[in-house]
């Protein structure tokens, strides 16, 4: 077929932009969507095994609040880094965010470490009764974001302690921001499940 | 690190521009270039050629079985081999062809047809081929080693679980799953942003092919579906290698919580056949009734419905479980309200063929079998959702009957007039049109033959899943009638197969647009160059083909000497920017290697997890760590 010349010309378009123009923001949130819809089924499956028996949580203590309580404050307060490593890398400040990026490496570490102490305060074992195998999976679950956000964070930090700055890497720390966005939303509903269901639900 | 600005394609001469885009996108030969293309056509075909494999691997299981059944306590299987065949059979026809080759068809063809030069994320596109392939075979090699998976393609605990199916059959199943999963999840995520954001400029939300559009509601249901049936089998390997409880009432488990959650993502499941497969029904009936599609905006609106009430079905699989009566009734009321929107898609192929002037090539033969077939599929399915007839016939082969006439007339027919239809476009060459008639009569004829009488065996009460049947039971003619429907139908397939083959050996001959269309795609050569297109289309119209008759109006501004697709506005898409795509790269390949021995090290110890975490974090490093002076990921 004969084509007529160009009608329109793309090459004053920008290489790179923030948010939903990118296609890695899109990627980022549908991988979002599919591990929320993952969390919904175990937290899905805890619900209906709850509601089946009932002497729930099957005669085992409830989890120790303490260190779901502190992942709780924890989780609130890397909002602060996160929402400023975001603002930041939108004005592509590198020195700012070079600083927020370590930041949010330190408190996914930390953040690790509690994780850890939690499995420990769940006061029943995976392999105790049902009740003990959801209670731990659904943990499991979430502990995979928390590492794999830990994973994306030390990644980016380190591209940017090496120089790897061009204006399309300030685009990864605001999806590394999003993403961190999601853990804390992703524990809320997990956190009162684990923690709180087992206290005040009576069948 | 400085932006290296190439050589833009604006006034470049139309031969220069060709040769210098084909260098820049194109794959290097020999078996490094196969291993590491990015090339969303090639790694497509692969999908495709692939899954091709995996039907005849899954038809030669059917035929084994229908030899076994052709006769009244027949021994020419064991009922544990007959147990594996008959749970290869579903499996792979299931998560080893019917999901991949409809997500094959959009990797290859959804670029072409939003008119984009690569897909989204191609790099995570050639892992998810890899991922298929290596799950598809283990799976198969387990089969062969005598470690076939034999709980049936839904896998039912108790049956499935620790205490009735010890060994490592079940947990090769359950971790088939993953593999599958894995790769359908990265597609449909491939597939959305396509579809979202590398659309060609013009190409608004009421622009988009029909097709792209029952896949892209397609790769929503994979997103929301697929993660039930992983978290579900996910619970099976753990209770099984772990002594984990989810589904041991012993210790407050359930048995049911596995059937909702396979089912939650099973019944989705069908949908997800089905959906790309009205998607080709819908191009093949415009094409050749030479009109635009009836209903344009009716149909769209109709694939999303269906897209969303499949995720209210799924109790409907499970009627025979003692449930609430009000569940049941609500179930069988959605049950049939999925036929209302299912039902206006068909007033539509029907208010196109009737307005338009019919050509009857193959492609249109077998969307017109289609019709015939999945609406006798649909009306078997109305029956099924009524709680009493279903408990009466439940397990019979009335089921196996009805579902392989929505699968088979609602899938498989589509698909096969989608090959003939886009073959000229995969591979240069067209079908032959002589053998492709007598292909869809054998294949009709052979499947009617199969299928049909298995509603009576059904209504007679004959139970699937058993590997022989008493002589007094009077079931023996109609089995034989089967078996022989089934020979004609598998006769069939090979007459396809030697039309490929045929094809194949031929130099190139076909033509660009060789059945007018109107879709982009048939602006990209056949087969399309590796750039796809050499200026990206600027599109005005529904239908850019038939709407510019005197060539299709174009942009420039893109550079030559690197990677680039253009990135626009979801909903209007307007240019808005011009991103770097990926090049070859063998690190997908190396990731995928590393995922299957952390998913294949899991069948035998959990410890697996620990040790290959490590290495599979190290290898997605490196593949994403920049190697470039301009960025690529």
């Amino acid at each position: 077929m004969s084509e007529p010349g160009p009608a329109a010309d793309m090459s004053a378009l920008p290489k790179y932009a923030f948010g939903s123009r990118m296609t890695t923001w899109w990627g980022s949130i549908l991988l979002i969507v599919m591990e929320s819809a993952a969390l919904a089924y175990a937290c899905g499956s805890y619900l209906y095994l709850a509601l089946l028996n009932p002497d729930w949580p099957l005669s085992a203590p409830p989890p120790d609040l303490l260190w779901g309580n502190l992942m709780t404050v924890l989780m609130f307060a890397s909002l602060v880094p996160a929402t400023m490593a975001k603002k930041y890398a939108q004005r592509e400040d590198k020195r700012k965010v070079q600083i927020l990026l370590v930041v949010l490496c330190t408190m996914g570490t930390i953040a690790c470490v509690i994780r850890g102490f939690e499995f420990g305060a769940l006061n029943v074992r995976w392999d105790t009764n049902a009740y003990g195998s959801v209670v731990w999976f659904i943990l499991v679950v979430h502990t995979t974001h928390i590492v794999a956000d830990l994973i994306d964070t030390f990644f980016v930090t380190a591209l940017f302690l090496t120089g790897h700055t061009s204006g399309k890497r300030f685009s990864a720390v605001e999806d590394d921001a999003v993403f961190v966005y999601f853990v804390l939303a992703a524990w809320l509903p997990v956190y009162g499940l684990i923690y709180w269901f087992p206290r005040v639900w009576s069948p | 690190m400085p932006d290296i600005e190439g050589q833009l394609d604006t006034g470049l001469a139309p031969d220069e521009l060709r040769a210098r885009l084909a260098l820049t996108w194109g794959t290097a030969g020999g078996i490094w270039g196969a291993l590491t293309t990015v090339d969303h056509k090639i790694v497509g075909r692969r999908y495709i050629v692939t899954a091709f494999i995996f039907l005849g691997l899954g038809g030669l299981a059917a035929m084994a079985m229908r030899l076994q059944l052709s006769r009244p306590e027949a021994n020419l299987i064991s009922p544990d081999l007959y147990d594996q065949l008959f749970t290869m059979h579903g499996t792979t026809m299931m998560f080893l062809f019917a999901v991949p080759v409809m997500e094959a068809f959009a990797v290859y063809l959804v670029p072409l047809m939003v008119g984009t030069r690569n897909i989204a994320f191609p790099r995570l596109n050639a892992f998810s081929y890899w991922v298929y392939l290596f799950g598809g075979v283990m799976i198969w090699v387990a089969f062969a080693l005598n470690i076939g998976a034999d709980t049936g393609w839904f896998a039912y605990v108790p049956l499935s679980g620790p205490e009735f199916s010890p060994g490592k059959r079940v947990d090769f199943w359950a971790q088939m799953i993953t593999f599958t999963e894995v790769s359908a999840l990265a597609i449909a995520v491939e597939v959305i942003v396509t579809v979202f954001k590398q659309r060609a400029p013009g190409m608004s939300l009421d622009r988009i092919p029909l097709f792209v559009w029952a896949q892209l509601v397609t790769s929503f249901a994979v997103l929301l579906a697929m993660p039930a049936v992983m978290t579900g089998s996910t619970m099976l390997i753990l209770d099984r290698l772990l002594g984990m409880h989810f589904f041991n009432p012993a210790e407050g488990g359930d048995a049911l919580l596995w059937q909702h959650l396979f089912w939650f993502f099973g019944h989705p499941e069908v949908y997800i056949i089905f959906l790309p497969a009205t998607g080709m029904v819908s191009e093949i009936i415009m094409v050749f009734s030479r009109r635009p599609a009836f209903g344009y905006l009716y149909l769209v609106l109709s694939i999303i419905a269906v897209g969303f009430l499949s995720f209210g079905l799924w109790v409907h699989h499970m009627f025979a479980t003692g449930l609430p009566q009000l569940g049941s009734a609500l179930f069988t009321a959605s049950s049939a309200l999925i036929a209302v929107p299912n039902g206006i898609q068909i007033f539509c192929w029907v208010a196109t063929l009737w307005d338009g002037r019919p050509r009857f090539a193959t492609p249109m033969l077998f969307a017109i079998g289609f019709i015939v077939t999945f609406v006798f599929g649909g009306l078997s399915g109305v029956m099924l959702a009524s709680v009493p007839i279903n408990t009466q016939v439940h397990d019979t082969y009335f089921v196996v009957a009805h579902f392989h006439y929505v699968l088979i007339g609602g899938s498989v027919f589509p698909l096969l007039g989608a090959t003939y239809y886009w073959f000229p476009k995969f591979s240069g060459r067209l079908l032959s049109e002589r053998l492709g008639q007598w292909h869809f009569a054998l294949a009709f004829i052979g499947f009617n033959l199969t299928f049909f009488p298995m509603h009576l065996l059904g209504l007679g009460g004959m139970p699937r899943r058993v590997y022989t049947y008493p002589a007094n039971s009077g079931w023996g003619d109609i089995n034989l009638l089967v078996s022989g429907g089934a020979l004609l139908f598998f006769v069939s397939f090979m007459l396809f197969g030697w039309n490929v083959i045929a094809a194949l050996r031929r130099e190139p001959d076909a033509p660009d647009n060789p059945w007018d269309a109107p879709g982009l795609e048939w602006a990209a050569a056949s087969p399309p160059r590796p750039h796809n297109f050499d200026r990206i289309p600027l599109v005005a119209s529904r239908h850019p083909l038939w709407s510019d008759r005197g060539g299709l109006l174009t942009v420039s501004g893109l550079s030559v000497d690197t990677r680039e697709v253009l990135v626009t506005s979801l909903a209007e898409a307007r240019p808005d920017l011009r991103e770097t795509s990926p090049r070859s790269t063998i690190w997908p390949l190396i990731s995928a290697i590393a995922t299957t021995a952390l998913f294949i090290g899991t069948i035998f110890t959990q410890w697996a997890v620990v040790w290959f975490a490590v290495p599979m974090t190290a290898v997605l490093i490196a593949w994403f760590w920049p190697k470039q002076a301009v960025d690529d990921t």
